[in-house]
């Protein structure tokens, strides 16, 4: 009798923990098992900025002086915030946007913000359909959904993004110009010998063919030639196509100027004879560069507003650009017109 | 899968017993109090098989919702946007356009179909003899040190994350094959995939197969003997065609795990999207590539339906090697009355 008492016991509570794990597993999996990966990826990026803050920040030498002007006023209106804000898209924005969450997490101690990965056309299908209170994306709202969801979307550019082409730190190759670049992407050059280089073969990396990344650069370094991804090594993420190009002599891709702080197993190249940083972006010289985008449904929430005037704002600037991004309010007038005209 | 049908067992297996059990304390209970039989019943029988009941109806209605929900979203490829299943299949031409509404572009995955088809048939060319031979040293030549030592270690085996497979393949195989082969884009090719795909069905097709040779009746190898034959003779002429169909069964399982393996393959396949050359050539294939592009498509748009179709292609193909085994183990291993 007490026997049969225990069994049923037992069998009953083994049956309510079931059912519990269950309905946890089914709440959260679609957020989280996405992010695990990228946020253990960009914690080891927040690692290494903080080492390398110092040498980036030359990279910026006449915002250098209007950042600390400005930081004072920027501390005192960001005071006494609170709430929840989620956020989740960009894989290249995820270490920004989690380097930001965490700072400002500090000075408002009431505000919870979760950032998660998941690409560009998940964060804006979930900021669009209420999921997320912030949705990051390389790419305009336009492009990934249909016209009545992207309509109620307010878009915040809040950084700029510079792409580099990469590649093997033992290759003798410094610049390229655009049309062997083309030549190259588009796999009618297959040599090295052929751009001015030693006589190797060229190894194509490249992203996905929905990448923001492949994207940007598609547009603004090939002027809109279609890579040939039928020769070429397809890589899911920027970590990946660096170790790639790391273990091939005669490789060549091209990633964010965020992945090459602290880099020095791989080597951008310049394209026209300009190098690939933050200043020439700046000034307009150097083309392959694009806003990154945070997108709140309507106005968003007052955290949310916080947050997007946070990581856009002077006070976060210099960490901003010890990380590779560009500060969106530095962009010359040259450099906005260059990039609207193409 | 092998662990799961065995709980099944058991539970009807006690379940048949229960009532012997009731009839006895339900004549004691009756002697203090008849009224209360109703709940009793409730609580000894009806509650826990109501459970176990809506436990299985949860998983059969779970099982068909994920089938119709790839059903629908799959067939979008061909309702919403017109596409043929011949130009899915066969062609190509693979230039999805990716936003919400846009269409005309292609999505022939014969590519990727290709790919799958390519390094799942390599990998199972180059294990099976390997494993039916490892299956047959474990159970007919050192069954002692086989149940000791090598059925664990290769049970350790199916339990080691793909991603660590793929990670090893990475590391060791596809500079490996850079070194030796110098082919022109790296070690990543259809060559590394396949090895690490065969390493990883592996302990599943030996562990299914070593159980199907256990299971030949004693009766069959004694008669062997009997007329004389050598014990190579009885492994290769008896033992072994009558476990042939639970053999299948292990080949067809491992077949299905190397379908729908993603992660360990695109680590080392290259995931160009070109037919390869040869062995040494990088491809692509179905799961790498949903996998690669899944998070950035716009949804409901042209490329995110078409990787939806994959999707469905990938569930159809399981399906089938589901009916396969039913198939073959339903001619079942010959039986002999005691």
């Amino acid at each position: 009798m007490k026997n049969q008492f225990v069994k049923k016991l037992s069998a009953v509570s083994s049956a309510a923990v079931m059912a519990a794990a269950l309905l946890a597993g089914c709440g959260s999996s679609s957020q989280t098992a996405a992010s695990t990966a990228p946020a253990a990826a960009s914690t080891e990026a927040a690692a290494q900025t903080a080492s390398t803050e110092a040498a980036a920040q030359t990279a910026s030498t006449g915002a250098a002086a209007d950042t600390a002007s400005s930081t004072a006023a920027a501390a005192s209106s960001a005071a006494a915030v609170s709430g929840e804000v989620t956020a989740a898209g960009s894989s290249a924005l995820l270490p920004l946007a989690q380097a930001a969450a965490e700072s400002f997490m500090k000075e408002n101690p009431d505000c919870v913000i979760t950032v998660n990965g998941g690409g560009s056309g998940e964060g804006l299908k979930q900021v669009a359909d209420g999921s997320v209170d912030i949705g990051d994306s390389d790419v305009f709202a336009e492009e990934k959904l249909d016209a009545d969801a992207a309509a109620k979307l307010v878009d915040h550019e809040v950084c700029t993004i510079t792409m580099a082409p990469v590649v093997n730190a033992s290759l003798d190759i410094d610049s390229l110009t655009t049309d062997q670049l083309i030549s190259i992407f588009t796999g009618k050059t297959t040599n090295w010998k052929d751009v001015g280089g030693p006589d190797e073969d060229i190894v194509l990396v490249t992203r996905p063919s929905s990448s923001g990344t492949r994207a940007l650069f598609k547009q603004y370094a090939l002027n809109g030639e279609e890579e040939a991804s039928n020769e070429s090594l397809e890589t899911d993420d920027s970590g990946t196509l660096l170790q790639t190009i790391e273990q091939n002599e005669g490789a060549i891709g091209y990633v964010a100027l965020s992945y090459l702080v602290n880099n020095t197993d791989v080597k951008a190249v310049g394209i026209d004879g300009v190098a690939p940083t933050l200043e020439n972006t700046y000034n307009g010289t150097y083309k392959v560069w694009g806003y990154e985008h945070m997108y709140t449904n309507g106005e968003g929430s007052d955290a949310a507003q916080a947050f997007i005037n946070y990581i856009s704002g002077d006070a976060f600037a210099d960490q901003l650009e010890g990380m590779g991004y560009g500060v969106a309010s530095k962009m010359s007038d040259e450099a906005k017109k260059a990039h609207d005209a193409q | 899968m092998e662990s799961t049908i065995l709980n099944f067992g058991t539970q009807a297996d006690a379940a048949e017993h229960w009532p012997a059990a009731f009839k006895r304390e339900d004549s004691m209970a009756n002697v203090h109090a008849s009224k209360k039989t109703k709940g009793y019943y409730f609580r000894k029988e009806y509650l826990g098989r109501g459970i176990a009941t809506g436990c299985g109806l949860f998983i059969i209605i779970l099982t068909l919702a994920i089938g119709a929900f790839l059903l629908v979203r799959g067939t979008g490829t061909f309702t919403r946007f017109h596409h043929s299943i011949l130009e899915f299949l066969f062609s190509s031409d693979w230039s999805p356009v990716d936003t919400a509404t846009g269409s005309g572009g292609g999505v022939g995955a014969a590519v990727f179909i290709a790919g799958s088809l390519l390094t799942c048939g390599l990998a199972l060319l180059m294990i099976t003899p390997f494993a039916i031979g490892a299956a047959i040293f474990m159970t007919e030549i050192a069954p002692k040190a086989g149940e000791r030592i090598f059925r664990p270690a290769v049970e350790i085996f199916v339990g080691i994350p793909s991603v660590v497979y793929g990670w090893i393949g990475l590391t060791v195989l596809v500079p490996w094959i850079k070194n030796v082969f110098h082919p022109k884009m790296g070690g990543y090719s259809v060559l590394a995939a396949s090895i690490v795909l065969a390493v990883m069905i592996f302990p599943t097709i030996t562990t299914v197969a070593a159980d199907a040779i256990r299971s030949t009746p004693e009766a069959f190898r004694k008669a062997g003997y009997g007329l004389g034959s050598t014990r190579w003779q009885v492994i290769y002429r008896i033992v072994l065609p009558a476990s042939r169909s639970g053999i299948m069964t292990g080949i067809i399982l491992g077949l299905a795990r190397a379908f729908g393996e993603a992660l360990a393959v695109a680590m080392v396949i290259g995931k160009t999207r070109a037919f390869p050359k040869n062995l040494l050539s990088p491809t692509n294939n179905l799961t790498a590539e949903i996998a690669a592009d899944m998070g950035n498509t716009a949804s409901g748009g042209e490329a995110n339906m078409a990787l939806w179709t994959m999707a469905l292609l990938l569930f159809l193909i399981s399906m089938l090697f589901i009916f396969l085994i039913h198939l073959i183990s339903g001619k079942g291993i010959p039986q002999v009355e005691n």
